[in-house]
């Protein structure tokens, strides 16, 4: 089954068409890894597909029902979730009071019941801790639970990141960069975290730099440049293509590339 | 017809007294992106200064002169004292400040001066000039030059000088601008104290008119910065405009319909300005990049 | 279980605590009128910090609903012969709808924007209150009827000083459930992040625009309060100065501290009983306060006493 689709997605901004006639089809329980050299508009296909653009033409289905031009609080509803490749961490909370926003899909209470502390607000309350630590421990950060989220480190931000869109339970988790600025030990990191969310049945789509980690986790690689789709494949048949290659390193690049494996 | 004329020379020459409170918002705001809520307390420095430096024996020109150096002072203090040490708070906090020193400034004029209306002697005599009907005080064609040869030489002077330059690329881009040697410490000190004169020196034309007060400060600012926003803030040319529209919608609302609700007017604009078009009739709608 | 609530509270019981202990320092019957004007003022500004430092919006124009509270109770029995507390009651519905009606258009606006926004709501109500003297009294106010209970009419200062106590403490327990609640959660993720929030399924736009009518319904209320207990109401209580003695009540005892609420309206409602002959510097004053605490004391008083606790403790 697709669990998410564009067709045709293009957007324009100020003249400069950032995204042009970008279709992809993302087989759900996949990991499917969208790269392509700075400016290739991964973000912005990222920032479309979560309902944070509105796109000039085309079209976005998510579980078969067609979405396109909804917001993200509309999509989050439908089960979609992302993060964020500059790190949108709300600072003034704890790690866990963080993940506990994520709950929110899941959350019954009123304003009314919460202004006047029904019991059954405690009940929700005392649920919803209880879920996000578990979201917590999936990211191995359950004993920074009540530290201030600002106080972790780079690589842990990134972590709760995840911990916090896993919270609602997505059936698609949007990762964007999750290893920029990571160490090779927190990549791996990610990678076991990428893994097991994974294995829980939730659909990745990744938009990544580091290849390493791309090539190991992939599913299916998609490749972007100018806005366009290059290619798209397995992890070998994107790592072996001289367009790809050509793409990211540019004409003479991929030139001195090829020379430096003679 | 004639009522008509009146209304619209009227509703001009308010109306270039918020085009220059106005220009004032705007130099301060392309130079650091402060809104400064003081700047109608410049306009009531200019005036009542020169009142009271006339009611002390001091030749009117005299008077004047001072008012403006000492509101340039003032307008100078603020950004050094006031905002200069507040630099990289919210946009809100800035406000804030901004607001607290516009009520510290009103206060302390009223125990410095008073809390009576004040007036002072036309520049051509209180005769008013008949033309087509409709009479026009020769202040109002004062106030009027004025303010075009205001506006024309700070045009001239942002776009012909170096200095001026140097405040376009301070608001463009503050750190680039430092980087290619610009004090941007002194371009902001620099864009308070003209704030500060062009308020001062539109308090002192304005007064024969419109009297002044130790809380006249206020409204104009609120009207002024209505102006700024309508024109686009951020945009010179906007804020004349702007100024001048509000000015003449007044002046008809006041006229055609009542003029209780005068000051209304300005405070609609606002809302509509912010509700349907917030980046103004000259300005330009800013993407946000996530 | 059970000590669990007590935590959540305890803020509340020691502020009630102090309601009902205070009294008992009183040199003399004025201060139950101070007081009382503490209570009023710090049921707003309990509202207001709702609004501003817990969801991170702004509104400068907030005593635009103390007016609409305060003129509902002079204007409904006056009128229309509605009971006092039925006009308080649908002043605060009034200003719902108003918060409702304004907040809609202008809460997408942020920063600089929102605040002239709310400024220019706060003006235009001060402006009608003033003009349409059919209804209001103009400029010069009108008389307030002295609220009636059960056939009993209330009065004296001592009298509104329980009233507004109790109150207070019941808006401050309201304000402290909100915070410990999924409500509270979705305010604060607002205000740290809003695209984090929407992308969680946080529907932004109403969640802002029901903080805005809850915090215009504690005006409201605070305005009926204020307006019922001095007999008497002017336009200037929904005016640019009042908007601003909010604020700074806010920003003074700390954004986001509920309890600083109480702390900045103690020391704003103080000041001018204070300043008694040199009554004439109030606004100096206020302006100068306004100023010295936005540029070094950001926080507030009540946040940065906390931070110099914590630090002693280390």
């Amino acid at each position: 089954m697709m669990i998410l689709e564009t067709e045709r997605l293009a957007i324009t901004f100020g003249g400069v068409r950032a995204i042009d006639g970008v279709s992809i089809s993302i087989a759900a329980g996949q990991v499917f890894s969208i790269i392509g050299p700075n400016g290739s508009g991964k973000t912005t296909l990222f920032n479309l597909v979560s309902g944070i653009y509105r796109p000039n033409d085309g079209s976005i289905r998510l579980a078969g029902e067609t979405v396109t031009g909804l917001a993200p609080d509309q999509l989050a509803r439908r089960g979609l979730s992302r993060t964020f490749q500059n790190l949108q961490i709300f600072s003034r909370m704890t790690v866990l009071e963080n993940v506990m926003v994520g709950r929110h899909r899941h959350e019954r209470t009123g304003v009314l019941a919460d202004l006047l502390h029904w019991p059954t607000v405690a009940r929700q309350n005392r649920a919803t801790r209880e879920a996000a630590l578990a979201a917590l421990g999936r990211v191995s950060l359950a004993d920074a639970a009540d530290r201030p989220a600002g106080s972790l480190a780079y690589g842990a931000l990134k972590r709760l990141e995840i911990a916090r869109a896993l919270a609602s339970e997505p059936k698609v988790l949007l990762l964007d960069e999750p290893a920029a600025g990571c160490n090779p030990i927190e990549t791996q990191d990610i990678d076991h975290v990428i893994r097991s969310i994974v294995q829980g049945g939730i659909t990745v789509v990744l938009v990544e730099h580091d290849m390493r980690l791309v090539m190991n986790i992939s599913d299916r690689v998609h490749v972007l440049a100018s806005g366009r789709t290059l290619t798209e494949g397995t992890p070998q048949e994107v790592r072996s293509n001289p367009a790809v290659i050509e793409a990211y390193l540019g004409v003479h690049g991929s030139q001195e590339a090829g020379r430096a494996f003679d | 017809m004639a009522e008509l004329l009146q209304f619209v020379f009227s509703g001009l020459t308010v109306g270039a007294i918020y085009a220059l409170v106005a220009l004032g918002f705007t130099l301060i705001y392309k130079a650091s992106d402060i809104i400064n809520f003081a700047q109608g307390e410049f306009v009531m420095l200019g005036g009542m200064m020169t009142v009271f430096g006339a009611q002390a024996g001091l030749p009117l020109p005299v008077a004047a002169l001072i008012a403006v150096i000492l509101t340039t002072a003032v307008g100078l203090a603020l950004h050094r004292f006031a905002v200069a040490p507040a630099r990289g708070a919210t946009p809100v906090a800035l406000i804030m400040i901004t607001i607290g020193a516009s009520i510290f400034l009103r206060g302390v004029a009223q125990i410095v001066f008073d809390k009576r209306f004040h007036s002072l002697p036309s520049l051509f005599g209180g005769d008013p000039i008949k033309f087509g009907g409709a009479a026009i005080l020769p202040q109002s064609l004062v106030v009027l030059a004025s303010a075009t040869i205001i506006v024309v030489v700070l045009w001239l002077f942002i776009d012909r000088t170096m200095l001026g330059k140097a405040v376009i690329a301070t608001a463009a881009n503050r750190l680039a601008a430092r980087l290619i040697g610009v004090n941007t410490r002194s371009i902001v000190d620099f864009s308070f104290a003209v704030s500060a004169a062009i308020g001062a020196i539109a308090g002192i034309l304005i007064t024969p008119i419109a009297l002044t007060s130790y809380d006249a400060g206020t409204l104009l600012a609120l009207k002024g910065f209505a102006a700024a926003m309508l024109g686009g803030i951020g945009s010179a040319p906007g804020a004349v405009v702007g100024g001048l529209i509000i000015g003449m919608i007044e002046a008809m609302s006041a006229g055609y319909f009542s003029s209780n609700y005068k000051d209304a007017v300005a405070f609609l604009i606002i809302l509509v300005v912010l509700i349907f078009i917030p980046q103004g009739l000259f300005g330009r709608a800013k993407v946000e990049r996530v | 279980m059970r000590t669990l609530l007590a935590t959540r509270l305890l803020p509340a019981i020691a502020v009630a605590a102090i309601v009902i202990v205070l009294p008992w320092f009183f040199p003399s019957a004025f201060y139950y009128r101070i007081g009382a004007l503490v209570f009023i003022f710090a049921l707003a500004v309990v509202g207001l910090n709702l609004l501003m430092g817990f969801a991170g919006q702004v509104s400068l124009g907030h005593a635009g609903f103390l007016g609409i509270g305060a003129y509902s109770v002079a204007i409904g029995p006056t009128y229309f012969g509605v009971p006092s507390w039925l006009s308080l009651f649908a002043g605060a519905v009034l200003s719902g709808i108003v918060a409702f009606l304004v907040g809609r258009p202008i809460l997408r606006l942020k920063g600089h924007y929102l605040a002239v926004a709310t400024l220019g709501f706060g003006l235009l109500v001060a402006i009608v209150l003033s003009n349409e003297a059919g209804w209001t009294g103009g400029p010069d106010g009108m008389t307030v009827p002295k609220l009636t209970l059960f056939g009993w009419g209330v009065r004296g200062a001592d009298a509104w000083y329980w009233i507004s106590g109790t109150t207070f403490v019941g808006g401050f327990i309201l304000a402290l459930n909100l915070m410990e609640s999924p409500t509270g959660r979705s305010l604060q993720a607002i205000h740290d992040s809003e695209i984090a929030a929407l992308v969680l399924g946080i529907d932004v736009a109403t969640k802002k625009l029901t903080i805005f009518i809850i915090s215009a319904m504690y005006a409201s209320v605070a305005g009926s309060y204020l307006a019922l207990f001095n007999g008497h109401v002017t336009p200037d209580v929904a005016g640019f100065l009042r908007s601003i003695e909010l604020v700074a009540m806010v920003v003074l005892g700390g954004m986001g501290s509920i309890v600083g609420s109480l702390v900045g309206a103690i020391v704003l409602v103080v000041l001018p009983q204070v300043l008694t002959v040199f009554h004439e510097y109030e606004q100096a004053l206020l302006g100068l306060i306004v100023m010295v605490f936005m540029i070094f004391l950001r926080r507030g008083i009540v946040p940065s006493v906390a931070a110099i606790l914590k630090g002693w403790r280390k």
